[in-house]
């Protein structure tokens, strides 16, 4: 009994040494950044940065799906490079982010200046806004896809009721069409998040500026184009970068809408490779497809934060 | 206060307005109605004269029945929920330590840390999916849950993390200064004091990454393989499309029932999603 207490005394007080020992250590600030910082970045070592170094391992041999493969060079970027179907989807992906981009900013604009007026049911209108970047894509798009259906489409059916098509348009059946289709696809899903966020940067100008302006006999537009767009600028560029991120690196939207076709004309960078990588097995071939998308996105990635240090120093 | 005529406003801010809305609702009103239409009107071509494909006119739950009948629709429903929630529970716990470390620590690297963080923010999943499938697999991952759950935090806590040091770094120093002259640890400050202070940009976080666990396609695809342990898009890609037949009125059953759990969860936290959302931006 009296041997079982003393244990046990001796047992809780080495536990609360070895407590103080640890709280003490994360006295320090270095101590408790690292064990503050280990989980993170534990993480995105294990699947961000490992995985990337394999991604380039993997594009410069032959390996397949049960089969290790070998070294092989730069044999698959050139394969990729005289690759007519790759050359059209890295093609279509510039198209894609150019067009999506521009009518994202365009109506963006546009809505968060008539969302930043005073109207009734203003809230539940902006909630509702948002739907489309809240909604999964992929659920969406299907949506989408029956709207453009070739035989029992809706859009169809209204703009022949009001006169404007006597024949049915071949939506997503010609590869020109079916491009534009998912630039207006995208544009419908991405277009709440630049209205929102710039409304939030709209919000942060006082309405005296435009007042004054006003006052100086500026139009709506001369007040837009001279307060309002130079004072929105960084917001803007900020918003714009990542839009550009996510439409270049875009693959569901493509996947259920038009999953490449019809006959390999809608392909982006990202739904080629996993034709290649996954549906093929041909995975060297389809991380070195991947890897296409890199130098852009490091372009980007780079003046965001050249960006970014500009506005600290400022 | 700038004046503007009746028929202005109609011009430049009604008409507009309208159309945006018109815009943006159209396609989960078509949703929507589809989900409740019998075959008969689904499929009836736009040009037949008695076509009228705006209204249901015979709603019917044909389609969710035959979802529930043939598919394992509620398993991917609690597949998604579990995944979605378990890593954006992740993610915040990492977020929130390694955004109060960056916001509040002075050590060596700590700028370096906070880009190369911000960096990984940007690498798309699209260009990581093929060798990430290969780690999955030799860590025994694939095909169950946490293969999801591990991998998502690696778009969410690189957004959490820089939305949450933003926010500690508007709390006061002096609130923790306090706690500490009073005998807190620095542990014990950060978790009792700046932690609850900051709520409502954990809650901005937490909404945002719910959001876009819910909606992540990629990884979900290509690591998940037998029907039962899919996600609600994954399930609804590869179930209901059999051969090239599309089943119009269970897929948009399925999209519409996939839609309602997270368009509820964000109903009731507009506010914080929006402050997510641009908050996730400014860094």
């Amino acid at each position: 009994m009296g041997g079982g207490r003393a244990a046990q005394d001796l047992h809780l007080s080495t536990e609360r040494a070895r407590v103080s020992r640890l709280t003490r250590a994360l006295e320090s600030e270095k101590l408790l950044a690292t064990a503050l910082l280990a989980p993170a970045t534990a993480i995105l070592l294990l699947f961000i940065a490992y995985p990337f170094v394999m991604a380039l391992w993997f594009s410069l041999t032959s390996i397949r799906v049960g089969d290790a493969g070998e070294f092989v060079g730069l044999a698959n970027f050139s394969k990729a490079i005289h690759d007519t179907i790759f050359r059209m989807a890295f093609e279509n992906t510039v198209f894609y982010t150019f067009w999506a981009t521009i009518f994202k900013l365009v109506l963006g604009m546009w809505l968060a200046l008539l969302l930043n007026r005073h109207f009734r049911f203003k809230r539940i209108i902006r909630a509702s806004m948002l739907l489309p970047f809240i909604i999964p894509t992929v659920l969406s798009a299907f949506a989408w896809r029956w709207m453009f259906d070739p035989t029992f489409s809706v859009m169809n059916w209204m703009l022949y009721h009001a006169g404007l098509i006597t024949d049915r348009m071949p939506f997503l059946s010609s590869g020109d069409w079916a491009m534009w289709c998912a630039v207006a696809v995208n544009t419908w899903r991405g277009m709440p998040f630049f209205a929102i966020t710039l409304l939030a940067g709209l919000q942060t100008i006082s309405p005296d500026l435009h007042e004054a302006a006003a006052l100086d006999g500026a139009g709506a537009w001369h007040r837009f184009w001279h307060v309002t767009w130079p004072l929105l600028l960084p917001v803007t560029l900020v918003v714009v970068v990542f839009s550009v991120i996510q439409t270049f690196s875009d693959f569901q939207l493509i996947y259920v809408l038009t999953g490449g076709g019809p006959a390999n004309s809608t392909h982006l960078i990202a739904t080629y490779a996993y034709q290649i990588g996954v549906g093929s097995g041909l995975l060297g071939e389809g991380a070195a497809l991947s890897l296409f998308m890199f130098p852009v996105l490091f372009a980007v990635v780079w003046v965001q934060l050249r960006f970014l240090k500009r506005m600290d120093n400022a | 206060m700038l004046i503007e005529r009746k028929w202005k406003k109609w011009f430049l801010f009604y008409l507009p307005m309208a159309a945006f809305i018109a815009f943006t609702l159209f396609p989960f009103y078509w949703m929507a109605i589809t989900a409740f239409r019998p075959d008969a009107e689904l499929y009836a071509t736009w040009r037949q004269p008695n076509a009228a494909p705006l209204w249901t006119l015979h709603p019917t739950l044909e389609h969710f029945v035959g979802l529930m009948q043939t598919t394992a629709f509620p398993t991917w429903l609690w597949n998604t929920m579990l995944i979605a929630v378990v890593s954006t529970l992740i993610s915040l716990v990492c977020g929130m330590f390694a955004g109060y470390a960056l916001a509040r620590l002075r050590f060596r690297g700590s700028e370096f840390l906070g880009t190369a963080i911000f960096v990984t923010y940007l690498v798309p999943q699209t260009l990581l999916f093929i060798p990430l499938a290969d780690i999955v697999r030799d860590l025994q991952l694939g095909n169950t849950p946490w293969a999801l759950m591990l991998t998502y935090p690696t778009f969410l806590i690189p957004f959490c993390t820089w939305l949450l040091m933003g926010y500690f770094k508007t709390i006061p120093k002096e609130l923790e200064e306090c706690a500490r002259i009073d005998g807190a640890t620095r542990f014990g400050a950060m978790v009792r004091i700046i932690f609850p202070v900051a709520v409502p940009g954990i809650l901005s976080a937490g909404i945002f990454a719910f959001t876009l666990s819910w909606n992540e396609f990629i990884y979900a695809l290509v690591f998940m393989a037998s029907a039962d342990q899919k996600t609600v898009p994954v399930g609804v890609v590869s179930e209901l499309i059999r051969g090239d037949i599309f089943f119009w009125g269970q897929l948009m059953m399925g999209a519409l029932l996939g839609s309602v759990p997270v368009a509820l969860v964000y109903s009731f936290f507009v506010e914080y999603y929006v402050t997510g959302l641009t908050g996730s931006v400014k860094g």
